[in-house]
Order: C-alpha cells, then sequence, then structure tokens
C-alpha cells in the first residue's frame, strides 16, 4: 500500500466521524419536528401532503398501528413496480424499446427494492426502461430508505419515552425523511456526481464509431439521480449492470470517495440521532464506536489479504485500484448497501469471505439506513440480557427492565434471517436448481450460493455475481428471503419498541450495568461476533476459508 | 385497515411524484442547463461523427482460442486499454447495447489462471516486453466494468515501442505524447495516477 492510499483511507474515516454528529443533529431536530434551516422552505411542502393524503401530523400510532402502515405502504409499493415492470413495453420513456420483464424476474425485482435490498438479478440497461428505473426503482430507492429510518426513529422514541403507548406517526417520519433528509442531500450529491461525468439525460442510446472502426452503443439515461439515492438510501441498486464500476456511474476518484462516504454517511449520522433523542449523546456514540471497530477490523483483513493477493486487479477498475475497491468492499457489505464498485467474486478469498461476513453478522455494522441501527439496538438489548445472566441481575437498557417479550423479538430477529441464509443456501446446494447456477467450482461454488442468500437475507444486494440468479429458483428463494429478512427484523424491532415505551425508568443503582462506557462496546462487539460466529462458522470454513487454503497451496479449480 | 389501505394508495402515488418526477427533471434540468457536456456522456467527436465517450474503454486486446490477439493489423497502431469481459458484447446490436461486465472469475478459477497466462505471453510478444520486465497487472486482468478507460502509466510505456514502429514516429515524440497524457491523482489525494487510452489514440491520430 502507498502512503497516498493510507490518506484517502484516513481522510474517510475523518470525514465520516466529522459529519456524524453534524448530519445527526439535524436528523434529530427533523425527526423530532423542531425547526430547521429548511423548515420555512419545506415545511409547506410537507403540510400539502399530509392534506393530500388525509394524516394528521400531530396524530400518533400504537406499535401495531405503526407496523401496520409500514407493512401497507410496502405492499402497495411492491404492486406499483410489479406492474410498471410486466407492462413497460406499453409504457413511454423506453427509446430502447425494452421488453416487459418475466413476471418471476419482476417480483424478485420488485421485492428487492421494496425491502431496500437492491439486489441485481436484472441487467440495469438491459432490462429496465427509463420510465420504470425513474418512477419505479427510484422511488422505492427513496421510500424503502425512509422506512427503515422511520422504524429506527420509532424504535429510538419506544426508547425514550416513557409509560407512553404510541411511538409517531409512521407517515410523519416517512415523509420528513424524504423531504428533509434525503431530498436535499441527494440534489446537492447528484450534480456533483454530473459535474464528474456521471449521464443524466432522455437521450437515445448513442452510436458511436471507435477509432478502429467498430461500432459502439453507449448507453444514456437518468442516472446521477437514482445513484445519488442509491448511494445515501443504502440501496445499492444500479442504474448499469455493474452497479458503480461503469464509468457512466462513478467516473472519478473524486465520485468513488464521495458514493463511498454517502454509503456510511446516514447509518452513522444516525446513531448520534439516537443518542441525541434518548437524551444521552454518549449512547449513541458507544454504538457508533461499536460499528466502527468492527468496521476496521474487517478492512484490514481484507487490505492485508487483498494486498498479498496475486492478480488482485481482476474486476477492478484502474481509477480506483486495489485500495479504494477494498474499502468500498467493507463498506458497501458492513452497511447493506450493496453497490461495487469491483466484483466481489474476483477479490482474494479471505477478502471476499468478511464481505460475506460483515453481511452475515445482520448488516449492524453501520449496516442499512435504519435498519442498521434497530439491528444494533437489538443487539444492544440482547447484550444487556446476557451481561445480566452473568451477574444474575434483572438486565435493564435506558433505564427500563428488559422482560421476556423483548428478549423473544430479539431472539426472534436475529434467528429469522440467519435461518434463511443457512437453510436457503442448504437447499440450493443439494438441488441442481440451485447448483447448476454456479460459475466458479471448488469452494468458491458455495461461496456464491452463501453469499446470494446472505446478500437477500441482509437486504444487502451486492453478489458474488458469476453466480446465474436470474433463474426462477433463486428469483423465488431469494425473493422470498428478502421479505424475511427485512419484515423479520422490523416488526420485532417495533414490537420491543411498542413495549419499552409502556415502561417505567428506574434509577441506575449500584447494580446496574451502564451501557455508555468501553465495558459495553467491549460486550455488544463480542455478542455480535460470537452470534455471528457460532452460526455461521461452518459453512465460512467450507467456502472462503477452505478457498484460501488451497490457493496458498496453488489448487485451482 | 382500510383507511391505513387508502392512506398507502395516496402517499404513494404523492411520493412517487414527489421523487420519481419532480426530484430526477429537476436534477435533469439542472445539469443540462450546468453541465451539458458530462450530462450526456462526455461524448468524443472527430468531426461531425461520434467516436466514443471519454470515459468508456474501446481499442483493447483480445484473444482467439489459439492465444493469438485478435484483429492485430487494425490495433497495432494505437494503445491498447484493459482486456474486457465482454469485450464481444461492446455495441455489437441494438439488442445489446455497450453491456457492462465482469468475468467474476475466483481466485482459484483455473480457466482465470489459463487466459492471464495467454494474454501476457502475446502482450509479450506483441510490444516485445522482455521476461525481466513484469506487466503491470491490469493489462492482464479483466476490468470491473469491461468499459474501463483507463490503463496505468507503466502499461501504457510499455506500448511506447510498438506502437511509434507501426506508424513510423519517433519513439521521443511518443513518449511526449504520453507523459503528456499520465493523470495525477485527482485534486493530489484521490485514486491512482492513470491514462486515458482513448484521449491518448485521439492526441495520436491528429499528430499525423
Amino acid at each position: 500500500m502507498t502512503t497516498l492510499e493510507l490518506v484517502q483511507i484516513a481522510l474517510y474515516l475523518g470525514l465520516l466521524i466529522v459529519c456524524t454528529p453534524l448530519l445527526g443533529g439535524y436528523m434529530a431536530r427533523v425527526f423530532g419536528g423542531e425547526r430547521t434551516w429548511l423548515t420555512p422552505m419545506l415545511r409547506p411542502a410537507e403540510n400539502a401532503i399530509y392534506r393530500l393524503v388525509g394524516v394528521r401530523a400531530d396524530e400518533e400510532q400504537s406499535w401495531k398501528q405503526y407496523a401496520w402502515s409500514l407493512v401497507l405502504f410496502n405492499v402497495a409499493g411492491f404492486v406499483l413496480l410489479f406492474v410498471l415492470q410486466v407492462a413497460q413495453h406499453g409504457l413511454p420513456l423506453n427509446p430502447a424499446g425494452l421488453p416487459n420483464v418475466e413476471p418471476l424476474l419482476a417480483f424478485n425485482t420488485a421485492t428487492s427494492f421494496v425491502t431496500n435490498t437492491n439486489w441485481q438479478a436484472y441487467g440495469g440497461e438491459t432490462t429496465m426502461s427509463y420510465l420504470t428505473q425513474m418512477i419505479g426503482l427510484n422511488v422505492q430507492n427513496f421510500v424503502s430508505a425512509a422506512s427503515g429510518v422511520a422504524v429506527v426513529i420509532a424504535m429510538t422514541r419506544g426508547l425514550a419515552r416513557r409509560q407512553a403507548s404510541a411511538i409517531g406517526s409512521f407517515w410523519v417520519d416517512l415523509v420528513r425523511c424524504v423531504l428533509y433528509v434525503f431530498l436535499p442531500l441527494c440534489l446537492i450529491f447528484a450534480l456533483v456526481l454530473v459535474s464528474q461525468g456521471v449521464i443524466q439525460n432522455f437521450n437515445a442510446y448513442t452510436q458511436a464509431t471507435t477509432l478502429t472502426g467498430e461500432s459502439q452503443l453507449l448507453p444514456q439515461g437518468p442516472a446521477a439521480s437514482q445513484i445519488a439515492i442509491k448511494q445515501l438510501g443504502t440501496n445499492g441498486g444500479g442504474f448499469f449492470n455493474v452497479n458503480s464500476a461503469h464509468p457512466f456511474e462513478n467516473p472519478t476518484p473524486l465520485t468513488n470517495f464521495l458514493e463511498m462516504l454517502t454509503i456510511l454517511l446516514i447509518p452513522a449520522a444516525l446513531t448520534y440521532t439516537y443518542g441525541m433523542m434518548v437524551g444521552s449523546k454518549r449512547q449513541g456514540w458507544v454504538i457508533f464506536t461499536a460499528m466502527l471497530a468492527l468496521f476496521l477490523i474487517g478492512l484490514v483483513v481484507m487490505l492485508a489479504s487483498e494486498y498479498g493477493a496475486m492478480g488482485a486487479m481482476e474486476g477492478k477498475e484502474t481509477r480506483f485500484g486495489i485500495a479504494n475497491s477494498i474499502l468500498w468492499g467493507a463498506a458497501t457489505t458492513s452497511a447493506s448497501n450493496g453497490s461495487v464498485n469491483a466484483m466481489h467474486s474476483s477479490f482474494s478469498p479471505l477478502a471476499g469471505g468478511i464481505a460475506l461476513l460483515n453481511i452475515m453478522l445482520g448488516e449492524v455494522i453501520f449496516g442499512g439506513v435504519g435498519a442498521g441501527l434497530y439491528g444494533m439496538l437489538i443487539f444492544a438489548i440482547l447484550t444487556v440480557f446476557i451481561a445480566g445472566l452473568m451477574v444474575g441481575r434483572t438486565p435493564e437498557y435506558l433505564g427500563k427492565k428488559v422482560e421476556s417479550w423483548e428478549i423473544k423479538m430479539a431472539i426472534l430477529a436475529v434467528l429469522l434471517p440467519s435461518a434463511c441464509i443457512l437453510l436457503f443456501a442448504a437447499l440450493a446446494s443439494v438441488t441442481d436448481a440451485g447448483l447448476s447456477s454456479r460459475a466458479n467450482a471448488g469452494p468458491h461454488g458455495l461461496s456464491e450460493i452463501l453469499y446470494a442468500f446472505a446478500s437477500g437475507a441482509g437486504n444487502n444486494g451486492s453478489a458474488f455475481a458469476g453466480l446465474n440468479a436470474n433463474t426462477p429458483f433463486y428469483n423465488g428463494l431469494l425473493g422470498i428471503a428478502m421479505w424475511i429478512g427485512r419484515f423479520g427484523v422490523i416488526v420485532p424491532a417495533l414490537a420491543i419498541a411498542g413495549s419499552m415505551a409502556r415502561k417505567k425508568v428506574a434509577p441506575p443503582s449500584s447494580g446496574t450495568f451502564p451501557t455508555d462506557g468501553g465495558m459495553f462496546v467491549a460486550l455488544l462487539m463480542a455478542v455480535i461476533v460470537i452470534v455471528g460466529a457460532l452460526t455461521f462458522f461452518p459453512a465460512l470454513s467450507l467456502g472462503p476459508i477452505v478457498e484460501q487454503l488451497l490457493l496458498n497451496s496453488g489448487r485451482v479449480f | 385497515m382500510l383507511r391505513q389501505l387508502r392512506i398507502s394508495i395516496v402517499m404513494l402515488i404523492v411520493l412517487t411524484l414527489v421523487t420519481g418526477v419532480l426530484y430526477p427533471l429537476t436534477v435533469t434540468l439542472a445539469a443540462q442547463v450546468a453541465f451539458p457536456e458530462s450530462a450526456n456522456g462526455s461524448l468524443v467527436q472527430r468531426g461531425a461523427d461520434v467516436v466514443g465517450s471519454a470515459l468508456i474503454g474501446q481499442v483493447t486486446y483480445a484473444l482467439t482460442e489459439d492465444g493469438d490477439i485478435n484483429n492485430l493489423d487494425a490495433i497495432a497502431p494505437y494503445f491498447w486499454g484493459r482486456p474486457s469481459a465482454v469485450n464481444d458484447m461492446l455495441g455489437s446490436s441494438a439488442d445489446a447495447p455497450g453491456s457492462s461486465g465482469a468475468s467474476n472469475y475466483a481466485s482459484t478459477n483455473a480457466r482465470l489462471a489459463q487466459l492471464v497466462t495467454q494474454r501476457e505471453a502475446a502482450f509479450r510478444a506483441a510490444n516485445d516486453v522482455p521476461d525481466t520486465i513484469a506487466i503491470p497487472s491490469e493489462m492482464i486482468y479483466a476490468s470491473g466494468s469491461g468499459l474501463d478507460p483507463h490503463i496505468s502509466p507503466e502499461a501504457a510505456r510499455l506500448q511506447i515501442d510498438r506502437v511509434a514502429a507501426v506508424r513510423g514516429l519517433e519513439r521521443t515524440t511518443v513518449v511526449r505524447l504520453v507523459e503528456q497524457y499520465v493523470e495525477a491523482p485527482q485534486w493530489g489525494i484521490f485514486g491512482q495516477p492513470r491514462v486515458n487510452v482513448l484521449l491518448l489514440n485521439l492526441a495520436l491520430d491528429q499528430l499525423q
């Protein structure tokens, strides 16, 4: 590694830390309904939307109502996106004349965008019309991300409030997230991207004749506006097939840096928002520290592995080089973003294995917008429970007793995605339909399958993309994994929010385990790693670990 | 429940208008006014003809089944970009538009090892590079997009002798041109030093 590359990584982490309180504090004011500098401009629009839709800003919901609203809204989004795809040939804004999307692929893609997974079984420029991309995929990029943020805000209220029955209004949280957080950031970011070369137009594809006289068809389209929210909303579904490795999607090292920063920006900032909303910034920084530490451990292992590998440029772009490809890989798998600027399948086995592990740990290392933090809070509850068991005290979190209902819900949220990954990958490993999609032989074939289901259930969306995922088997099963991985965590998280909101706060006593110090950070990290390791170590050892060992001894397949 | 369903549908329509119509149209309008060239694909023209995009790679070397370089006569006067896993897909027809793609080969894939050995041999032979000089990794391993417009300065320098010989140019002229087209890391910080192959090749053509 060169000094310059180390400087880039240091700059990245430094900016992330600096932005966290700035954006986090702003978001706390937004979701608290307080005045911000954008309020004069946006409040009229916000109120107009409430009037049109027929909700009141001060009408709050119980956790069940909140969950119902969220699920219904997401199902409606799914239906719209599905219909747009299967009918796109007859709809306008389709200059390339792309045909209707097959129903199973459309099911998979609609699920994938509604659940904030953004798995690409399709190739952007060869499958989706401009209309489908704009009012279908693009809209879900916004609202699925906003749904995630809404859930964590509701969960935070549940932890912060005392003897309350309501946890906020889904509709208000959704609208505020889109209007005050996503849109302003996206407008600025999209224009910066265009200034660097990301395309933004409605032209037909351009026919060029190359220097050697061959014809080359250059894709066009409204890419920048979609890429901005794709990164900021930890969506990750590319405008083009190869995602942010495509020069039109990520043309310069500067766009690469900014696209990487925006992967972790909101998930990191939400930890600060959380701290503000529960009345103790330390509680937020403690979570941030645990996330950052896990992120750095993974990053260092990945860098070490990749720089030790031969042929490290396979699947990477010259303008990014190895360090920026690995940094992106670590960020996108930690956050459930799933965009890529290099092909994870061609990473050295250990680097690819860490990417896979980042996803398997539950997408809580920063994680998806909102999703990462509510996942982390679930682990925090498990941590105080385990700490309580060790010393024989009733576990408490933020002064509230953690009881059997919360633990049941937390366990459900941890087990559902994990079970999905292992059971579905096992099914794929013993059926022809599952095995025939592999692109690489040997242990890497198993890694491809494991990665696919981890990515689906973890709502990540990146892939060991050799695997041919556009088959009925994978389109169907991965779609199911995404639904379970998304709502199998959201509903328990809201259930915890609802029951915690009702509780009283007891003043801390000498027996209270403090959750705002280094000991808690260490325990929280240990719980995440132990749960992940116990669940996935056998599978990982048959995939990336054995592959790295075989590679070291010179075996190829 | 019914009320929530109705709210869901109206909310979806409203937010679709805001984020799916208003937002991309605003960005498009602003982009077309402020940065028309980059918003439309950074197209490179020679006269009235579009020869490509400054961001999309084009002249590269691909191997035949036997490991020979495909179409060597046509590409010999130019600097070559990186191998592309979708070489054959590049703008072959309107049904398969300049599609992007990568090999996704694992490091333990035997086919990758074989391809790289063949590419290295072919590149050494065509450019007369002795075994004592290492070939930069990106020149023999395929890119992530299949459309990588750049190579490292070292990879460009290795091709200078061939290009100068085929074109009958002074070596020093070509050396000067290559060095002129070496881009430093952006703002001195971001990314890697690199050479844009299409822009270099266009400048080469303009020399004559």
